[in-house]
């Protein structure tokens, strides 16, 4: 990422040094275009100011003071931290949202290499790749919504189905053991195409006489697959898995569209969590402090598989 | 560059004093005219409240009224988005879990001065309805205009077939201990798949067909439809006092022998299990024929007798330990958001809703019950001109056998604890005991 936005600056920096020539040379370099940089960036960074930094820069106020939207914040200092220590519904959001992020994350990045690996190798038809897309283009609560009924204990088919198998009817999003796990697989189903498709690009970067060479030096397609495909693909894994798990921690419109955090106690994720506290309780304070403490979180995630995985390298080069 | 300023300064200025204005004199005016706009969630009623509407600006030509209607889910953020930007309705529906919490935010006008100045006769509602919405400070924030209570929907064909009759069924009777009559006509309503009845032997209580008794849901810190009509027969009130308890009394035994018994209805296997309920509701599920019995409030007649094919019947609650019977009593009532442009004609308007005038109308519907005694009356004939006996709901007004639904402050934190804790005791997974573990959690909120 940071290669490309520098290499990207030099040209437009070079354009306008030819237009306007001469006098202080030195300072038209520097500030020149600035500008029309600024005219070109103002859009997303209006954007970015209005939607991101300045509710993200309110949240954090938030988080230290007791507010219930009407009325005013009235500054408490770091006791709702204090509290979401000894909070033991945070612990149990955090248990509950990391069960759901790695069966979520686990599942659909094994799933989308080995479709990426197929649209690559085997299906090589349009149509074949943008079904894939499909689950994808429906809305979160949709797909949600269409699952519900469709796993729904007393009418769902796929209790009929499993009943006529023979074993007993699974409540999928009423016992405790199910609730999450079935929303995991709910959205690995919907997002797996997406990530296959980013995959398949990654894919698709990977000179064919790499390739060609190992072929040459006798190596098996198991071989070729962890010696040549994956060390390539890295950069490409990183990225989607970063943005995956950001994605997956943040679940909330499955959760809220059919389990509601129950059964008990059982899918009240860090997300639902937080509107519960929030938008139910009117206690913007607290929700907001626990939506601080998602974004460390989310931040520390990022951090560690770029640092790790060296997600700004590529082996290509 | 500075000119430009300057002019636009000026303008602005100018648009300032002209909108200040404007704003004065809106918000000082006293006249009632003008447009009024009014929220409701109940989309059942709208053709109702719509009539009143055209009603009230044929009296008051000056007055129009916009109706708005919304689903519950929606209702309530829309209503607090509007209080905080200010586009919030003039008049609004309203409910006494949400109140006490607007109210204390000042963004609930008190009608103690209207009530007085314009004599409304409080009697003329059914007892009790008109306190439930005077404040701990004696500030008044809605005029009744509905009620609702509890009682047991059946289905006729199943209790025939059982050999139950409509004497039976209207007269069961209940205690915590062994269930009494009532959890004798569940386990025989009870049907495993091979046909054997939840009372005989043999019956095999993990392939059931029918079950004698729906579940909703573990009913929460209320259990309005699910279980209070029972803990209430046991003298057991959920808090200290009501309105606006402080102390909740969900440690009581008394409480936790009547949950205990509720959950081992599950357990016996004549009940649904909690885990089974998440999904097609309570009533889908009677009308799939999935349970003969449905303990639900009266606002649901409409959809109970509206199935097609289910011949229902509804009988009074059981009698408790008591000798009496016992329903959760709920109340709506139209208040007026604080910051209205035109508080004069939402008076106006919140007037006519509590009137007979309008309650009539909605009598004529036969959707609720209105709050006025003699419009509920009215909506009781209506029910029957349509062929429903409603006398089982409006029974526990008559024999004043109904307990208010709590009000308090702090309501959804305490939903927030009561949920899980509850759902928790129903499923079998912690014993009713644990419940004086939430109790104190929930009382801590009060300190």
């Amino acid at each position: 990422m940071t290669t490309t936005t520098a290499r990207g600056a030099v040209p437009a920096r070079k354009a306008p040094r030819g237009a306007e020539g001469t006098a202080s040379r030195g300072w038209r370099r520097n500030h020149g275009d600035l500008k029309v940089a600024l005219f070109f960036i103002a859009p997303a960074m209006i954007g970015f100011i209005a939607f991101f930094l300045v509710p993200t820069l309110r949240g954090i106020y938030l988080s230290f003071t007791e507010y219930s939207i009407l009325g005013d914040p009235e500054w408490i200092g770091a006791k709702n931290y204090e509290a979401i220590a000894k909070d033991p519904l945070f612990w149990n959001a955090l248990a509950v949202t990391c069960q759901y992020v790695l069966i979520n994350i686990a599942l659909q990045t094994a799933l989308a290499l080995g479709l990426a690996l197929l649209m690559q190798r085997v299906a090589k038809s349009t149509l074949i790749r943008g079904t894939l897309l499909l689950p994808y283009l429906m809305a979160n609560v949709i797909a949600a919504l269409l699952w519900f009924w469709l796993l729904d204990y007393q009418i769902g088919i796929v209790n009929y189905l499993i009943e006529g198998l023979g074993l007993p009817r699974v409540a999928f999003f009423g016992s405790e053991q199910w609730a999450i796990p079935t929303q995991a697989l709910i959205n690995t189903w919907r997002h797996m195409g997406y990530t296959a498709l980013l995959i398949f690009a990654g894919l698709q970067a990977i000179p064919n006489h790499v390739y060609e060479v190992a072929n040459l030096d006798g190596a098996s397609p198991t071989q070729t697959f962890w010696k040549i495909t994956m060390p390539l693909l890295r950069p490409v894994l990183v990225l989607v898995l970063i943005v995956t798990v950001i994605g997956s921690f943040q679940v909330f419109d499955t959760v809220a569209v059919t389990t509601q955090g129950g059964p008990v106690n059982a899918s009240r994720v860090l997300q639902f969590y937080i509107y519960q506290r929030a938008f139910t309780e009117s206690d913007f304070g607290y929700g907001s402090a626990l939506a601080v403490i998602l974004f460390v979180i989310l931040a520390l995630v990022a951090f560690i598989q770029m640092k790790f995985l060296r997600g700004n390298e590529s082996d290509l080069d | 560059m500075k000119k430009t300023i300057g002019v636009a300064a000026a303008a602005a200025a100018i648009a300032l004093t002209l909108s200040a204005c404007g704003g004065g004199g809106a918000s000082t005016s006293t006249e009632a005219k003008g447009e009024i706009n009014y929220w409701l969630w109940d989309a059942n009623q709208l053709p109702a409240y719509k009539q009143c509407a055209d009603d009230f600006t044929k009296a008051n030509p000056d007055i129009t009224v916009k109706i708005t209607q919304r689903g519950w889910d929606d209702y309530w953020s829309t209503l607090t988005n509007g209080f905080v930007a200010g586009t919030a309705p003039d008049v609004f529906t309203n409910h006494l879990a949400k109140y006490p919490e607007y109210a204390k935010k000042k963004q609930l006008l008190a009608l103690n001065d209207a009530v007085e100045k314009d004599n409304i006769d409080l009697s003329q509602y059914n007892e009790g309805l008109a306190d439930l919405w005077v404040d701990e400070d004696g500030k008044r924030y809605g005029l009744p205009k509905d009620w609702d209570t509890i009682a047991l929907f059946y289905n006729k064909k199943m209790a025939a077939d059982a050999g139950i009759t409509e004497e039976q069924m209207k007269n069961l009777t209940w205690n915590p201990q062994d269930g009494g009559s009532y959890e004798k006509a569940i386990a025989h309503l009870t049907v495993d798949q091979n046909g054997k009845r939840g009372d005989e032997a043999g019956f095999d209580k993990n392939n059931v067909a029918v079950y004698g008794l729906g579940l909703e849901n573990s009913g929460s810190g209320q259990g309005q439809t699910q279980w209070s009509f029972l803990s209430a027969t046991t003298g057991w009130t959920h808090s200290d006092k009501n309105p606006w308890g402080k102390k909740f009394n969900y440690d009581d035994p008394k409480f936790q022998d009547t949950i205990k018994w509720w959950a081992r209805l599950a357990e016996k296997g004549y009940m649904p299990k909690l885990e089974t309920t998440v999904g097609a509701s309570v009533a889908d599920n009677f009308a799939a024929g999935k349970a003969a019995i449905n303990s639900n409030g009266s606002w649901m007649i409409g959809q109970y007798t509206g199935y097609k094919g289910v011949e229902v019947g509804i009988a009074p609650t059981p009698v408790g330990p008591n000798g009496k019977r016992a329903s959760m009593f709920n109340g709506l009532a139209d208040s007026i958001w604080a910051g209205t442009k035109n508080p004069a004609a939402a008076t106006k308007w919140v007037e006519y809703l509590g009137s007979a005038a309008c309650q009539d109308v909605v009598a004529g519907k036969a959707v609720v019950f209105p709050a006025i005694k003699s419009s509920a009356e009215k909506a009781t004939e209506a029910f029957k001109g349509k062929g429903i006996d409603v006398s089982p709901f409006a029974q526990h007004v008559k024999d004043e056998t109904t307990v208010l639904v709590p009000i308090t402050d702090n309501a959804a934190k305490v939903e927030g604890i009561m949920e899980p804790a509850m759902d928790a005791v129903v499923s079998g997974k912690q014993p009713a005991s644990s419940l004086t573990q939430a109790n104190e959690q929930v009382n801590g909120l009060f300190k």
